[in-house]
């Protein structure tokens, strides 16, 4: 294992040709899965130890070490192990070789977790399956040997994400839900604390939107006071009052354009507040909700019509009468861009552009939904009613996984991007943190609107949380709410204006047709069975 | 006491060292009486580019939370990706003009990749430049067709056979063409010359005529003679890589193997119509593919002669020359139904046809040594030039364009088997008399098939199932 300190000396010649016979070794290829059938029990092929000449050293399995907890320089994984420099070339440099040893040969071990968070579905066991042909199956390992790459890699470059969440611990023996936002505020720096601020306006209840990189925010009072400001900087884009009463604001897929549901009718605005269309088929709208992906703004009516425009076209996709009263509880499921719809009757129900009836019906309480919620994932959705009820279903098994009583009936609920729920009752705004994962029994953060809330929306890859409300608008700081790494290739939030226009044609280029929504996002990836089995038939009716 | 404000000490300053990662928000005495609190903050100065020179900078996280609706998304991608494949899908690049009677042959040598040698019907034979789409040198080769071009890599002389009953040996290594002027070696044979072929490492011709000669240059008499049957042979071809043995087709409608230390052929498979023309696969061994009259390509193993590896069907009418591609993985077929088309080695149907309304009976076809054009030459004295993949993008190609490039190629084959991308992508453009010689010969085979499959329900005593591939086959010889 470990050279006698007194080896003999080699002439230069022969040091010289194991070290590049070291050096080939270091970049073999790795050998292909299916050949090392048999020997199954071999260790990894362990690229980095350096073999002694004529003596082997013992390579040690890489015991996983989990990094939870650990200072960066405290157990670093040599993976590198680079001979010490010498002043000497040659003989005296190459023998220094020969002793170091790598304490962790191999590569890094990855936290199955993070693994798991990146790995897209079971790898398929090819050699149960039935491909027939060796050729077929040595060529399906291959693709799957490089998924199994990519996942790794993906795990692996975690660690160059640049920022950490935000996070919250209270003073010992303290708990998090006392502690309030002056408190917060004064603690945190500057850029932080303009983040959390009130602004009291005369126009009605307001129902608020933020923009989908977290930029800019809109604003719109019942009494037709709309704004669209950035409120980082709080500068104003464009205000008006449109001398209607106004329902609900809603950004299009850019900060170019946003669309106003007014008394009659739906307006869209330009980002200097030039009324760009007027849309009369969606009239007396209550709620709104865009698809980013689909560039479809879905709208509830009055008289229980969900309609899906499409804004690139200007075209009406669908128009579906639901028969199911007034719907004024609407939600979109993000992983699967389908519409949640809460009714009087306590279901829930949830709908796509391809059918006429809703694809899920659930019966979630006994009294009339107040709101729904599902979160960034797409696999958790809460429901409040009138009875003071809150609770959290599974969207794969539609089970009920909690029930909670609350102080008084939740009028908005919304989830943020890190999985914290924000309710308002009343006057007050709780912030509940695990909410679906445990049964928790305090909120993680509670705060006290001076008036009644109209509109609760968490601002994404920040960790503030907007609350509209009868007497204008407040913004609180929430630490941990935003996802701290924005992907620059779905939305960032410092887009010039170069780069605004050209992901506003990519992602036109790249628009999902309407017929793809389906509960299950990834039906497209699967077989049709019944076609394939038809085709078949087909075929082989006249084979002999 | 003093452990307790060690430990503290020590908690401090691991705390201090993960706080010193964000200097913007203040760092609170690791005390556990005061709240420690974060919010999310960027420094603007990490997200956005320095100068105007440097490019935008795109932090990436590869999160699968952030990227909903994956495969819509994909699916859209590769949609679009197969239109604007066939958006770009030009193959036709340009025409070499020149000669003066039909082309009966192409020759290619691995020297000059640009270099193309063509022997017309008249004896004349041309080296065309074919990136300046010029002629480097004429020459009257031989009196009478000009049957085969040869490049021989062991001797890097070049021979032609004519219809005048001689082998001519070629010098060309001038970069201007200059030294074809004339043969450096003439052979008089006294048989009929249909096709010529050199060793991969000796200094043997194999020609095939009335039987198959093998002639070392310096000699006048052919060191070795195979004869089986009475019938002439069409074409003759060395194995490139099992560099002892030919193959020749027959106009018996046989197809020979030999060995060329041997003194009698190997064997022997009789098909049910001629074969036009033979190719060997220049990375595998023992695979060689067969142009026939009954519009069909047949892949054989050599080993295994009793039934080919693949049938190739797609042509309407008799395919008449057939030449791999150099990485042995695609072919191309040029057939008397005026289109030429490209074959997967494996598949058994075209991936590609190229025609144009001028080009007449084709006669032969070859794939460039780079792997990037196919000549094709026709009765109408053009050799037409196309591209090997129709929408490859000819000229430099940037490194993000490449990339984008083979991100659309592989989402398509990701996608390739949905039914609106499969019928995207297959889809071509065919002459009306391709298109309608198709319809009728399917809705024949359907017929005939299911005529057989009736006749088997209904009779007790039934012949043995044969293959498909098999039935084109008559016997085997040895």
């Amino acid at each position: 294992m470990s050279s006698p300190k007194g080896s003999e000396k080699k002439p230069a010649s022969e040091v010289r040709s194991t070290a590049t016979q070291n050096l080939k070794k270091k970049f073999k290829p790795p050998k292909d899965e299916h050949l090392l059938r048999k020997t199954k029990n071999k260790k990894p092929n362990n690229t980095f130890t350096k073999k002694a000449e004529g003596r082997v050293v013992k390579r040690q399995l890489p015991k996983f070490k989990s990094s939870h907890g650990k200072t960066p320089n405290s157990g670093a994984v040599q993976k590198f192990s680079r001979p010490p420099k010498t002043g000497q070339k040659g003989k005296e440099g190459a023998q220094d070789d020969q002793t170091e040893e790598d304490p962790f040969p191999g590569d890094a071990p990855i936290p199955h977790a993070r693994l798991q968070k990146h790995k897209r579905g079971k790898a398929e066991d090819l050699d149960k399956n039935g491909v027939t042909f060796l050729s077929n199956r040595i060529h399906l390992k291959k693709k799957e040997k490089l998924v199994k790459y990519a996942v790794n890699l993906a795990a692996r470059s975690e660690i160059l994400l640049p920022e950490e969440t935000g996070f919250l611990e209270p003073a010992k023996g303290d708990c998090t839900s006392e502690i309030t936002q002056v408190q917060i505020k004064s603690s945190v720096d500057i850029t932080s604390a303009t983040k959390q601020f009130d602004l009291s306006m005369q126009f009605g209840p307001y129902a608020i939107n933020y923009l989908r990189n977290g930029r800019k925010m809109l604003i719109g009072g019942r009494m037709g006071h709309v704004a669209a400001f950035d409120w980082v900087t709080k500068q104003l884009t464009c205000e008006m009052n449109v001398m209607e009463s106004v329902h609900d604001v809603a950004w299009l897929h850019n900060e170019t354009l946003f669309a106003v549901a007014q008394k009659e009718w739906t307006y869209i605005y330009d980002n200097q507040g030039i009324e760009v269309h007027c849309i009369k088929k969606l009239n007396n709208v209550l709620r709104m909700e865009f698809l980013p992906y689909h560039f479809l703004l879905a709208t509830t009516n009055d008289s229980g019509t969900l309609s899906w425009l499409d804004v690139s076209m200007g075209k009406m996709v669908k128009r579906t009468h639901t028969h199911l009263g007034r719907l004024d509880v609407l939600c979109h499921n993000p992983r699967n861009a389908v519409l949640c719809c809460g009714h009087s009757k306590g279901t829930v129900s949830m709908w796509t552009p391809n059918f006429v009836s809703p694809v899920v019906k659930m019966l979630c309480h006994t009294q009339p939904v107040r709101s729904v919620a599902v979160d960034q994932s797409g696999v958790y959705m809460a429901t409040s009613s009138i009875d003071c009820s809150l609770k959290i279903w599974d969207l794969r098994t539609y089970n009920c996984l909690q029930s909670y009583k609350l102080g008084c009936g939740a009028s908005n609920i919304t989830f943020s991007q890190r999985g914290l729920l924000a309710v308002s009752m009343g006057n007050i705004v709780e912030v509940y943190k695990d909410i679906c994962t445990e049964t928790i029994h305090k909120p993680y953060l509670k705060h006290f609107v001076g008036s009644s809330v109209s509109g609760l929306k968490f601002c994404p890859y920040e960790d503030v949380l907007g609350v509209g409300h009868a007497r204008g608008m407040c913004s609180m700081l929430v630490p941990g709410a935003g996802e701290p790494n924005f992907d620059a290739l779905e939305s960032n939030p410092f887009q010039t204006k170069s780069q605004r226009r050209e992901t506003e044609v990519k992602s036109l280029l790249e628009k999902i047709q309407p017929e793809l929504i389906t509960l299950d996002p990834f039906e497209l990836g699967e077989v049709n069975r019944q076609s394939v089995i038809e085709k078949f038939e087909e075929k082989t009716r006249y084979m002999v | 006491m003093d452990k307790d404000m060690l430990k503290k000490q020590i908690e401090n300053m691991k705390f201090q060292a993960t706080m010193e990662r964000w200097p913007l928000s203040k760092s609170i005495a690791a005390d556990d009486s005061k709240m420690k609190v974060k919010v999310l903050v960027r420094n603007p100065d990490d997200y956005l580019r320095e100068t105007k020179r440097d490019i935008h900078k795109l932090p990436r996280n590869y999160d699968p939370a952030l990227h909903p609706l994956e495969a819509p998304r994909e699916y859209t991608r590769a949609l679009n990706a197969v239109k604007l494949e066939r958006v770009f899908a030009l193959p036709f690049i340009g025409c070499l003009d020149g000669h003066r009677d039909g082309l009966s042959c192409l020759g290619k040598t691995p020297d000059h990749l640009s270099w193309l040698y063509s022997g017309a019907c008249d004896g004349e034979l041309k080296l065309w430049d074919v990136a300046k789409r010029r002629v480097l040198c004429t020459v009257q080769a031989h009196d009478g067709f000009v049957r085969a071009i040869a490049y021989s890599q062991e001797s890097s002389f070049l021979y032609t056979v004519g219809d005048d009953k001689l082998i001519k040996q070629w010098k060309s290594e001038a970069e201007d063409g200059s030294d074809l002027k004339a043969p450096v070696n003439t052979i008089l044979t006294g048989g009929m010359l249909t096709g010529i072929s050199p060793h991969r490492s000796k200094p043997i011709l194999a020609t095939c005529g009335e039987a198959c000669n093998l002639w070392e240059h310096t000699r006048a008499q052919p060191i070795k003679t195979f004869q089986w049957g009475v019938d002439s042979l069409q074409s003759i071809k060395f194995n490139q890589v099992e560099e002892n043995i030919l193959a020749a087709c027959g106009s018996d409608r046989s197809i020979i193997l030999y060995d060329m230390r041997e003194s009698v052929p190997l064997r022997k498979v009789v098909l049910k119509m001629r074969s036009n023309s033979i190719c060997w696969n220049p990375m595998e061994a023992f695979i060689f593919t067969v142009a026939n009259e009954d519009y069909n390509l047949y892949t054989f193993d050599m080993r295994n002669l009793n039934s080919p590896l693949n049938v190739h069907s797609d042509h309407v009418s008799a395919v008449i020359d057939v030449d791999y591609s150099p990485t042995g993985k695609e072919f191309v077929s040029a057939s008397y139904d005026k289109t030429v088309r490209i074959y997967d080695a494996r598949q058994a149907h075209s991936r590609d046809i190229y025609h144009t309304k001028r080009m007449q009976r084709l006669t032969c076809a070859a794939w460039s040594l780079d792997d990037r054009f196919i000549f094709s030459g026709s009765d109408e004295m053009n050799i037409r030039i196309w591209k090997a993949r129709a929408a490859e993008k000819l000229g430099v190609v940037k490194p993000r364009e490449k990339t984008a490039l083979r991100v659309n190629a592989k989402l398509i084959e990701k996608f390739e088997h949905h039914p609106h991308i499969k019928k995207i992508q297959r889809h071509r453009h065919v002459p009306k008399h391709v298109y309608n010689a198709r319809n009728e010969l399917r809705s024949g085979r359907i017929a005939a098939r299911r005529k057989e499959f009736n006749v088997r329900t209904h009779t007790k005593r039934q012949k043995p199932i044969i293959s498909e591939k098999v039935k084109a086959i008559v016997s085997e010889q040895q």
